[in-house]
């Protein structure tokens, strides 16, 4: 630092007060003057102290007093679970547990504690009695606190069952519940290019949680998991940022980490009668699976992207492979971002505009005998592999009526010949979950199938 | 990743519609002209007309952007005075999209046209391109070498295919005999003819799956054949119900017949620069998913044959390709010519006798600088295209 060499500033200038000023420091440097004034200050109030609270202004308007901003509230209660249709937050941390308990008492405790611990954070509340410091001073307080002065941050949590929550490896009951496991609740078979690891794969139950702030969603999954213990234990957690689409046209379309707009085609919740089609469990369906009318299908997949390939991959070959344009999402038969898509236009030599490889093709209802999903992704980046590449990509989520006419054969043809998904992408999870329908106040997740 | 069986579908039909848009979409070296337009020329295409922000420019690098604003899909062309000659074009631009165009283009006389409906002669109009005081460096020498380029990759292929298609007879022959070693000592040594050429191969989309699917790619209910099934079978895991002589001798006989196939539709094979580009690139992307991870030969480890060569496939187009990016890119020629050497420094040290360590004998360590040098091969490797097309 030459600067400071050459200018007589006490060697015991330690807070950086005035003391430059005075040293006679050249007034030509300009900035020097609200440096002063922002140093000042923090010499005043500590900058540690400053730089929490101006951030704590920044992004958490209600203080540790208010009231959670009833804005920032998504109703638990409700037909269906909130977290499906209900408008994407920014943040999702998504978790799937082993049952250990034994016997169906100890699981329908289980659940009945996630639903009013799940109830009272939704509502922005602390979960347990006397949260997280109104309880015993002898004991460790039942909410972990971290959420404390955090608005709702517009919470939701979604509960759902994997198909071994109903019968063992072997196809006996568990818990009881023979006859209600759905026929829908498949195991889903090898899909082409899956390297699933089985640390990211299964589980007995899901929980989604989704929030505009991760603090929140982390500290639901964190409370659920803790009611958990001697009961159900973690099988696999995942973390993401960054919605990759868009349940309601409020929203605009996001981008995934491949710089694209991601589901912009995706079912929204506008659309009553598309989310009936292609999203709810009817009713009337067997008896042993009454309990899943109004419920949904949860397919969940981690999917690993070849970052690094794709970003050493020219733009012409970004468009071609997606079928859309990176700036504006159009697709390449022409358009803005919502215009369908042209599958018959030609170009050049009779090639389709939209090549028939192309995910937008391959993903389309068009091209799937008029199925849909609902998907509700997001961003993760896990930190590097072994190699020094960005464990990234995108955590997919959809909501399906019936993953076998739905997600299983999209998959399928996805997997093997859409140019996205055999170059770029690689799948490292995988789980499917009967999403029960919502519930009355007074009521516990997934009660009916345990009438 | 499941490499070379997933590649499969960069069809030759999909590369066609890319290669234009690669062409043009690309914009590393366009540093637009400073000059009578001091900056890009818009132009707008529509059903009837073609309008141009300007007429004129100053010699060197033209950036057009070009906007559909008709109903049709449309093109945009650079003409040479004559009216014959090419100097740049873009393709396929959807209604409402827009489209960059660079080229790089001396002074002198040029027509435009737009082409809505990509039929006839198009819309055309006169353009000006005045001296800059620095000469463009078009090097009408270009498209020889590129010609020459493409002309030594395509021979290569052949020559490939066709040591592959012995290869793969005496490999078959040996596997169908029963002669486990002989079959375990051609395996991999055979493989490289094919991986070399990988992009080419693949190009034919029934030929790859058929040939080189791997078990973990396969969809439910599909039947598996290839080189893997033999690898399988060759080099069993445990708990693994050996193939009977019936089954070897089928599973022999299609691989040779596909080679077979293979080999006559590479007799008559064409390709343009920018395939060789693009597959030095795509080539160097199988290592980077598949090899180096070692997930391509997860019976026999022999992923360092084929990582060697793809190397060497990417590391021949490149070559083709040098004398056109000597000139027009000397800069990234010399960076891909350390970092091709630097890779096959490492590789060499993996070397024993004719072929290879096997990848499980590598450690984390050795594996991560090869990846490492992958990637740095790779970043550069995928400026390639751009600086030869451009």
């Amino acid at each position: 630092m030459p600067e400071q060499d050459s200018t007589p500033v006490p060697p015991a200038a330690s807070p950086e007060t005035t003391s430059q000023e005075t040293a006679g420091v050249p007034s030509s440097s300009g900035p020097r003057v609200s440096r002063r004034g922002l140093l000042t200050t923090a010499s005043l109030v500590g900058a540690g102290a400053i730089g929490a609270a101006a951030s704590y202004a920044v992004t958490r308007p209600s203080g540790a007093d208010a009231q959670p901003a009833a804005t920032a509230v998504v109703p638990f209660h409700g037909e269906h679970q909130a977290g499906i249709v209900t408008p994407v937050q920014d943040r999702l941390h998504i978790a799937a547990f082993d049952v250990t308990a034994t016997s169906r008492d100890d699981v329908i405790g289980l659940l009945k504690d996630w639903t009013s611990a799940a109830e009272a954070m939704a509502a922005g509340r602390e979960a347990g009695e006397g949260g997280a410091v109104g309880g015993d001073y002898e004991a460790p307080p039942s909410d972990t606190g971290e959420a404390m002065g955090l608005s709702a941050s517009n919470l939701t949590i979604t509960f759902g069952f994997g198909r071994s929550f109903f019968v063992t490896d072997d196809g006996a009951p568990r818990f009881g519940l023979s006859g209600r496991l759905p026929e829908a609740l498949i195991e889903l078979p090898h899909f082409p290019g899956d390297q699933l690891e089985p640390q990211r794969t299964g589980g007995d139950l899901v929980i989604q949680a989704c929030a505009d702030d991760p603090q929140v969603a982390v500290h639901a999954i964190r409370n659920l998991s803790r009611i958990a213990f001697g009961r159900a234990r973690l099988r696999w957690s995942q973390l993401g940022f960054g919605r990759t689409s868009s349940t309601s046209t409020s929203q605009q379309t996001p981008r995934n980490l491949f710089g694209f707009k991601d589901g912009t085609a995706n079912l929204k919740a506008e659309e009553p009668d598309q989310l009936s089609e292609h999203v709810w469990v009817a009713p009337g369906g067997k008896p042993g699976e009454q309990w899943m009318a109004g419920g949904s299908y949860l397919v969940a997949r981690r999917i690993r992207m070849h970052i690094e390939v794709w970003d050493r991959t020219s733009l012409g070959e970004q468009e071609a492979v997606i079928g859309r344009t990176k700036s504006t999402g159009a697709p390449l038969s022409g358009g803005q971002e919502f215009t369908e898509p042209n599958f018959e236009a030609k170009g050049r030599g009779d090639a389709p505009l939209i090549a028939m490889d192309s995910h937008v093709r391959l993903a389309h209802a068009a091209t799937n005998k008029g199925v849909k999903m609902l998907r509700r992704g997001f961003n993760f980046t896990d930190g590097n592999d072994s190699l020094g590449r960005l464990d990234a990509g995108l955590f997919f989520i959809a909501f399906v009526r019936d993953p076998r006419t739905q997600f299983v054969p999209m998959q399928n043809r996805l997997a093997s010949s859409d140019r996205l998904s055999v170059e770029y992408l690689k799948h490292t999870g995988s789980g499917l979950f009967a999403v029960p329908p919502g519930i009355k106040p007074g009521e516990y997740v997934g009660q009916g199938l345990f009438a | 990743m499941p490499a070379s069986p997933r590649r499969a579908f960069s069809s030759l039909a999909a590369l066609a519609v890319v290669a234009p848009l690669a062409l043009t979409a690309c914009t590393d070296n366009a540093k637009p002209a400073a000059g009578a337009t001091d900056g890009p020329i818009s132009v707008s295409s529509t059903d009837k007309e073609c309008t141009l922000s300007a007429v004129t420019a100053k010699s060197g690098h033209l950036t057009f952007d070009v906007k559909n604003d008709g109903q049709q899909v449309t093109e945009f062309y650079l003409l040479a005075e004559d009216g014959l000659r090419i100097v740049g074009e873009v393709e396929n631009i959807g209604p409402g999209l827009s489209r960059k165009l660079v080229v790089t283009a001396p002074e002198g006389k040029y027509l435009t046209a737009c082409k809505p409906g990509m039929q006839g002669e198009g819309i055309r109009a006169a353009f000006t391109v005045e001296a800059s005081g620095t000469t463009a460096s078009v090097d009408s020498d270009t498209k020889a070498l590129l010609d020459t380029a493409t002309k030594q990759y395509v021979s290569y292929v052949k020559d490939q295919t066709e040591q592959l298609l012995t290869g793969t007879k005496a490999f078959a022959a040996a596997y169908a005999s029963g002669d486990a070693a002989k079959a375990r000592s051609l395996y991999a040594s055979v493989r490289m003819h094919w991986e070399r050429i990988e992009p080419v191969a693949e190009s034919f989309g029934d030929l790859d799956p058929s040939l080189d699917l791997r078990e973990a790619d396969l969809e439910k209910g599909q039947q598996w054949t290839g080189w893997h099934k033999a690898e399988k079978d060759l080099f069993p895991p445990k708990g693994y119900t050996a193939l009977t002589a019936a089954e070897r001798q089928k599973l022999s006989q299609k691989l040779v017949a596909d080679t077979q196939t293979l080999f006559e539709r590479t007799r008559t094979l064409t390709l343009t620069p920018d395939k060789l580009g693009n597959g030095a690139k795509e080539l160097l992307d199988e290592v980077a998913t598949g090899k180096v991870t070692g997930e391509e030969e997860i019976w026999s480890h022999t992923d360092l044959w084929d990582f060697q060569a793809n190397v060497d496939g990417a590391r021949i187009a490149y070559q083709n390709l040098r004398p056109v990016v000597a000139l027009k890119k000397p800069e990234l020629a010399k960076t891909l010519d350390q970092r091709f050497a630097a890779l096959q420094t490492e590789l060499d040290k993996y070397k024993v006798g004719d072929g290879f360590k096997y990848y499980i004998e590598l450690t984390p360590d050795q594996v991560k600088q090869l990846a490492a040098l992958v990637d740095a091969l790779g970043e550069p490797l995928g400026q390639l295209t751009a600086a030869v097309v451009l």
